[in-house]
């Protein structure tokens, strides 16, 4: 594939997505598309170790809340820089991915096993930050209001959106240069045979801990996004397990191990929240029980998401094209 | 610290608690046994039997009545939702299999949530409070009752397990699949009963778990999380190890409550888990190879 | 061990559990040629690759490898060092086409992308998948996926390849198609320890051969020798694999 054909039509989405606040620009829908592009972020995250990797986590919550938290408290308890203090979360959000990849595939976990310990991390992370009075315990933390470019705040939603859609963009290049990579095609090889890689010479462990830490750091900024956003969070919104589920749903329904299926996935569940709630209305769980139908539907007849039914679609309009 | 009383009077109540936790345990641990698969709707599953119960009870059947309706019916929902869902739509692939019982335990317990919304619920028994006296502690009549049940329920299950045919074709498919399905066994049925008794058991123990308890559309997390390291503990699908494992995690709770005040209660259980699932896999209590 | 010894296994043993997989066994392939090792099914040929290659630790005994003792490295330090595994029960990355397959193991040496393609484009060529490049592994046929086995092994540019019945279940015309192509790639200067039933193949191809029966070597020489000798055909014929050889090359004849 060159370089155009690979790189391009991420720009392209990219430009076209950028221009949305000059055709509509109301609030509702600019928090709606940043909230669906945050969840983007992370499930970009978990589609590095998970969609190319293979190995699901349950438990990405525990690097969106490292981010999150990392970028509240030390703003709002050691009173760092908004942007050093971003920096920092996704640096903490990845060593969080390093040790817990370092505890885990190093006692060989797969498969439910590991899905079960990042659970657990993630419960943890929850329950301690829910308790500590250093994290805010309950109440949670609150970053002071203080709209300036300084403080990493702004008045305007439109500033937000561009800024988050600019890292879902840069995640998408990266994605894309992981894939044409040795690195990627190693990743991918785990996934489909872990004993036929290590006989071509594929350091397993190592692979997999490369990947869990750009993964948690990934996932890491969506969450320190996610804080400077809505300047506050807790540990339910933090380490929940609501962005666990979010973060593996949107790339399962957009296409697994894709550069595209996390963000098409991201945004379509989205869409079929606000569908739902307009007709629904505003009954708690609803959209998220539709969510869970939704993972069992495509597990059941669309194992390879939006993606690999648009690839068929393709494939029975033009002739299959190798 | 505190008084050796005390110490005892919190042991004797974990292993209580610990008893219902062995049961939830007890059904995770037999459908990983048998279909190698952690069944991540076993706390939905809970949660949807114990608001079965609340209703019961609503409608003025005590739970300890309800338990002889429910443990079947839930049977049969476990049976039809492996036999009907679950089998077919994982294509028999593990990770699928993870997939789809992540996703059932979301609708589930979403569509209780918009059912009955995020309301707490409890039922007034007239022994709700009727306590034994044993000198130096008291111990709830409806936390004896629900130890001595989940010990009922568990050696029925283990005679099931040893005496039946359908036991012995579980114990079958649990060893060599090909083998078992070779000699004329419906391995799908077998799934599908083994999945309906791990139901049954998480019916029974919300009937014994109402009578103390509350129940909310998030009620079985807590459960299943515990139920989960106790799996682990006791190796995974070894069901002897469940029940130890689950007295034990009860002790470990109530002792960690005691020491470590309510809210961090709960680290001492995951930081077993975490330590077990990294340090030995296989679990603590002489787990299958 | 003799100075053009590149692999000798130092009485070997594995246990599992009560059984001896694998019995005090020595063997020597020498640079440059075909050792082929043969033996009835459960004979423990299969462990001991796996002991070569790193995916099963030995009980005892070591793995020399040109010179040095590989015994203490993982599966993929031995492939970095040089030694190339096939799997009996082939293990194709199921969802990758033939050339992202085979271009897995062309990364081993090769960190640029399109190095590895092109090699492994070239190593398709090698072993007749050259037609079927972007096609799923999941499409080969039998034949099809022993070739990819071969094919990924051989992309790792290996010193020495172990071959874990690579003809088995092919049929003889395609058998009469690899054996040159394993031909070339000892003629290419790759040491090569075969494990293999197809006889006919084993005698053409192979310059030494081992016969591994219940764990233990009872026979190694030149491959008439070892044919003729009473140990071995008793090794068979107890396991009744004699009259299947026998069957088998007779269809390779006719
Ligand atoms: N992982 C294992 N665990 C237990 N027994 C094994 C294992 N692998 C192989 N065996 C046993 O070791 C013996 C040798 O097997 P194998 O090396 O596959 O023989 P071969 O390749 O010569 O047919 C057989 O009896 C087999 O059942
Ligand atoms: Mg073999």
């Amino acid at each position: 594939m060159s370089p155009l054909r690979a790189y391009g039509p991420i720009l392209l989405l990219g430009a076209a997505l950028a221009s949305m606040p000059f055709f509509a620009a109301s609030n509702t829908l600019l928090n709606a598309m940043v909230l669906a592009l945050v969840i983007a972020l992370a499930a970009q995250g978990w589609n590095i170790l998970g969609g190319y990797g293979g190995q699901f986590s349950f438990g990405h919550a525990a690097f969106f809340g490292m981010g999150a938290y990392g970028t509240a408290l030390l703003q709002t308890r050691f009173g760092v820089n908004a942007y050093a203090a971003f920096a920092a979360a996704v640096a903490l959000g990845s060593a969080a991915g390093l040790a817990i990849g370092y505890l885990s595939f190093r006692s060989g976990l797969r498969g439910s096993y590991f899905a079960l310990v990042t659970l657990a991390f993630a419960e943890v992370f929850r329950i301690l930050a829910n308790a500590w009075p250093f994290t805010g315990g309950a109440a949670g933390v609150l970053i002071k209001l203080d709209v300036r470019a300084e403080t990493f705040q702004f008045a305007s939603r439109a500033v937000y959106f561009w800024i988050a859609l600019g890292l879902v963009v840069a995640v998408m290049l990266i994605n894309r240069s992981v894939e044409r990579s040795r690195f990627g095609a190693w990743l991918v090889a785990i996934r489909e045979n872990e004993d036929a890689a290590k006989a071509l010479g594929v350091d397993t462990f190592s692979v997999k801990l490369k990947a869990i830490t750009l993964s948690a750091a990934i996932t890491a900024i969506s969450g320190a996004f996610y804080a400077q956003y809505f300047l506050f969070l807790d540990a339910n919104i933090a380490f929940g397990p609501w962005i666990s589920v979010e973060a593996l749903l949107a790339p399962i329904i957009g296409g697994l191990g894709t550069v595209f299926g996390p963000v098409i996935g991201a945004l379509g569940l989205h869409f079929v929240a606000e569908i739902t709630r307009a007709v629904a209305g505003r009954v708690p769980g609803i959209d998220l029980a539709l969510y869970g139908t939704l993972l069992v539907v495509m597990v059941a007849f669309a194992r390879d998401g939006i993606i690999g039914l648009l690839t068929k679609a393709r494939a029975r309009l033009f002739g299959s094209r190798a | 610290m505190f008084a050796p009383d005390i110490i005892l009077a919190a042991v004797l109540n974990g292993l209580m608690t610990g008893a219902v936790y062995a049961l939830t345990a007890v059904g995770l641990t037999l459908v990983y046994g048998v279909l190698h698969i952690i069944n991540f709707a076993h706390g939905a599953i809970l949660t949807a039997a114990m608001f079965a119960a609340f209703f019961a009870w609503k409608i003025g059947i005590d739970p300890y009545v309800a338990v002889f309706a429910l443990a079947p019916i839930f049977f049969a929902l476990g049976y039809a939702l492996q036999r009907f869902v679950i089998g077919p739509s994982s294509h028999g692939e593990d990770r699928n299999i993870l997939l789809v019982t992540l996703g059932l335990s979301i609708v589930i317990e979403n569509l209780l949530l918009a059912a009955f919304r995020s309301d707490t619920r409890s039922i007034d028994v007239p022994y709700g409070f009727s306590v034994i006296d044993l000198g130096f502690t008291f111990l709830s009549v409806p936390r004896v009752v629900a130890f001595a049940a989940s010990c009922a329920a568990a050696a029925i299950l283990w005679l099931i397990l040893a005496k039946t045919d359908t036991g012995k074709a579980i114990r079958a498919v649990a060893k060599e699949k090909l083998g078992a399905s070779l000699v004329g066994i419906d391995v799908a049925h077998v799934y599908a009963v083994t999945f309906g008794l791990g139901a049954a058991c998480l019916a029974v123990a919300a009937c014994l778990l109402l009578p103390t308890f509350y129940v909310h559309p998030r009620v079985g997390n807590a459960y299943v999380l515990v139920a989960f390291t106790i799996v682990v503990l006791g190796g995974m699908g070894s069901v002897p190890g469940a029940l130890l494992g689950g007295l034990f995690i009860g002790v470990v709770e109530s002792l960690s409550g005691l020491f470590l005040g309510e809210s961090l209660g709960q680290i001492g259980i995951f930081l077993i888990f975490i330590l077990v699932l990294l340090v030995r896999p296989t679990g603590l209590f002489g787990a299958r190879a | 061990m003799s100075a053009d010894a590149i692999l000798s296994v130092e009485h070997a043993s594995k246990r599992f559990g009560g059984l001896l997989a694998v019995d005090d066994a020595s063997l020597v392939a020498r640079r440059g040629r075909i050792t082929g090792l043969i033996g009835p099914n459960g004979a423990g040929k299969t462990t001991l690759f796996a002991m070569i290659s790193g995916f099963i630790v030995p009980t005892a005994g070591r793995i020399m490898f040109e010179g040095a003792d590989v015994g203490g490295l993982p599966p993929h330090r031995r492939a970095v060092a040089g030694i190339a595994r096939t799997f009996q029960i082939v293990q194709p990355f199921a969802g990758l086409s033939v050339r992202d397959n085979i271009a897995v193991g062309a990364h081993l040496r090769r960190s640029a992308r399109a190095e590895a393609l092109a090699k492994a484009d070239e190593v398709a060529a090698l072993v007749g998948l050259g037609d079927m490049l972007h096609r799923p592994a999941s499409d080969l046929t039998v034949s099809g996926r022993k070739r990819l086995e071969l094919a990924r092994a051989l992309a790792t540019d290996p010193k020495l390849l172990l071959l874990d019945e690579v003809l088995a279940g092919l049929n003889p015309s395609e058998v009469r198609d690899v054996v040159p192509v394993i031909h070339a790639i000892r003629d290419a200067g790759v040491t090569i320890v075969m494990v293999e039933h197809v006889m006919q193949a084993v005698m053409s191809l192979c310059e030494d051969i081992y016969v591994l029966a219940q764990g233990r070597i009872i026979a190694a020489g030149a491959p008439r020798e070892v044919t003729r000798d009473p140990k071995v055909v008793e090794a068979y014929l107890g396991h009744g694999a004699a009259a299947r050889i026998a069957a088998r090359e007779e269809a390779a004849r006719g």
